[in-house]
């Protein structure tokens, strides 16, 4: 057993070490959620009236409605920058000593997937405190029942940039997952508006929501950080998780080709 | 048992074919040459030995484990040194062989032991704490095969490991590795530079996917020279030496 943990504090060890040398992508992964929520929450307030709705016991601020889809979006773009930081490492080899090492190829795999939801925790936290910093207070326990949400959440997200960074084979290739995966996911999921909001403008895009994952991490999120469990999401969100993730390694298994080398 | 066995690899890409028949055993302790032009097939051939891409056609024995039955014994007695840079530039010398090491399941003074050895190996012990990225090409090399060396494999491949060096590293890190076959290591040294070559070393001599030649460099080359005897059986002129 000892061999797999040691890999595993490796691996996170390693990403943690990158993402603090890398000071912008911290940056980045703060602002791009507080401008969404200190911009377009504000500008958008008067426009979208919400009812009250589960987990929500009263009213709230349009802004407070957005604050766990923002988390979501959060660890969205780390699942993504993870997918792509993996394409880069594959293209400059690095990726090889993960793939030729004697442990198994799933566990390794698994190990990153662990340490870029770890990073992904952090950006999180860090948000949630700025935003209250703004005023927008959650309950005391659900900072801490959110945790767990958060993982699961992550693995999910970031089982898909791993699934992903398998079938990308060239980095130029990846502004494409920008528009065809990150924007019609984000957009087309519960973060920013009620499915019940997308239902009155058209039914077809409420269900197509429904159906989207990130709806489910987000709903999952929000009923955590208010103390509640939402079941139908935490099911949806694990069955995507397995999806993705048995997925990735089908794509990683050397017999399909994902590592398929240069001729030469 | 030999610590090397390739035995009637064939891998094609779509319809065309990459390696054709591949068959050689390397022996303890010999420095081989996979001297090839570009194109040959070499580089294939190292990620069907390192199991980064497989075939069912061959077979690959490492140190006596099969590479497909055994992945992870096979591998695990397999050090490699890869045309791409490996290395987290930003990470020290030490930090970037830890992390190797714990891929390999090692840690703690064990780790630190190994760790210790082969910079004093490969003579980059007082650069262990220096950021990689303030290392030249030629210190950059000897730390990935200080890499590939730190869990002690049996059998060392290296994919042009001097490609963008110098002459003068490019000897040094040659006549290292020649070092390493005379202790002991078994090493497969893909190159198309046939200076990097000692007469007394084998060779094996890929082209269009299939083996021309296979004999030591001295033998190869008979009463010529092994450039001659090469683009021979090439019909391509090799890359003159520097």
């Amino acid at each position: 057993m000892k061999p797999y943990l040691v890999s595993l504090q490796a691996i996170t060890a390693r990403e943690a070490m990158r993402f603090v040398n890398q000071r912008a992508r911290f940056l980045a992964a703060l602002v791009r959620p507080l401008v969404w929520l200190l911009v377009f929450a504000a500008g958008f307030r008067a426009a979208l009236g919400l009812s009250i709705i589960p987990p929500y016991q009263t009213y709230i601020t349009y802004e407070v409605y957005i604050v766990p889809g923002l988390c979501g979006m959060i660890q969205l773009f780390n699942g993504m920058q993870s997918s792509l930081s993996l394409v880069y490492d594959r293209e400059m080899g690095s990726m090889r000593l993960l793939l030729t090492s004697p442990l198994p190829r799933w566990w390794l795999l698994f190990c990153k997937l662990l340490a870029g939801v770890a990073v992904s925790i952090l950006q999180v936290y860090a948000f949630l405190a700025i935003a209250a910093l703004f005023g927008i207070h959650l309950p005391l326990m659900g900072y801490i029942y959110v945790l767990p949400a958060l993982v699961i959440t992550g693995l999910m997200l970031g089982a898909l940039g791993l699934l992903i960074s398998s079938t990308i084979k060239q980095l130029e290739n990846f502004a494409g997952v920008m528009n065809f995966v990150i924007f019609p996911m984000f957009f087309l999921s519960s973060a920013l508006y009620p499915l019940w909001k997308m239902a009155e403008s058209s039914p077809l895009l409420r269900d197509i929501c429904a159906l989207n994952p990130f709806s489910h991490a987000v709903e999952l999120i929000r009923f955590a950080l208010y103390e509640q469990l939402n079941l139908t999401a935490l099911l949806w969100v694990c069955l995507s998780f397995a999806v993705f993730l048995g997925g990735s390694l089908i794509g990683y298994d050397p017999a399909f080709g994902a590592s398929r080398p240069r001729r030469g | 048992m030999q610590p090397l066995s390739v035995q009637n690899l064939s891998y094609h890409y779509g319809a065309k074919a990459a390696l054709k028949d591949v068959s050689f055993e390397l022996s303890t302790g010999r420095f081989c040459a996979l001297l090839g032009p570009n194109g040959a097939g070499k580089s294939t051939l190292f990620s069907l030995l390192t199991r980064l891409f497989v075939t069912k056609q061959g077979q690959i024995t490492i140190a006596g484990h099969d590479l497909s039955r055994k992945p992870r014994a096979a591998l695990a007695q397999l050090g490699v040194v890869f045309q791409q840079q490996t290395l987290d530039l930003d990470m020290s010398v030490t930090q970037n062989l830890r992390y190797f090491a714990a891929l390999q399941g090692l840690s703690g003074r064990s780790a630190q032991h190994r760790i210790d050895a082969v910079l004093d190996r490969l003579s980059m012990r007082e650069r262990a704490t220096e950021k990689v990225r303030r290392l030249n090409g030629g210190h950059r090399r000897r730390m990935e095969i200080a890499r590939a060396l730190i869990h002690e494999p049996q059998v060392l491949l290296l994919d042009e490991p001097t490609v963008g060096l110098d002459s003068a590293t490019r000897k040094s890190i040659t006549d290292h590795v020649h070092d390493l076959a005379a202790d002991g290591m078994t090493v497969l040294w893909a190159t198309h530079l046939v200076d990097e070559i000692h007469p007394k070393d084998d060779v094996v001599i890929l082209h269009q996917g299939k083996i021309r030649k296979q004999d030591t460099a001295r033998a190869i080359a008979g009463s010529g020279t092994l450039i001659d005897a090469f683009m021979d059986m090439t019909q391509q002129t090799p890359e003159p030496s520097l």
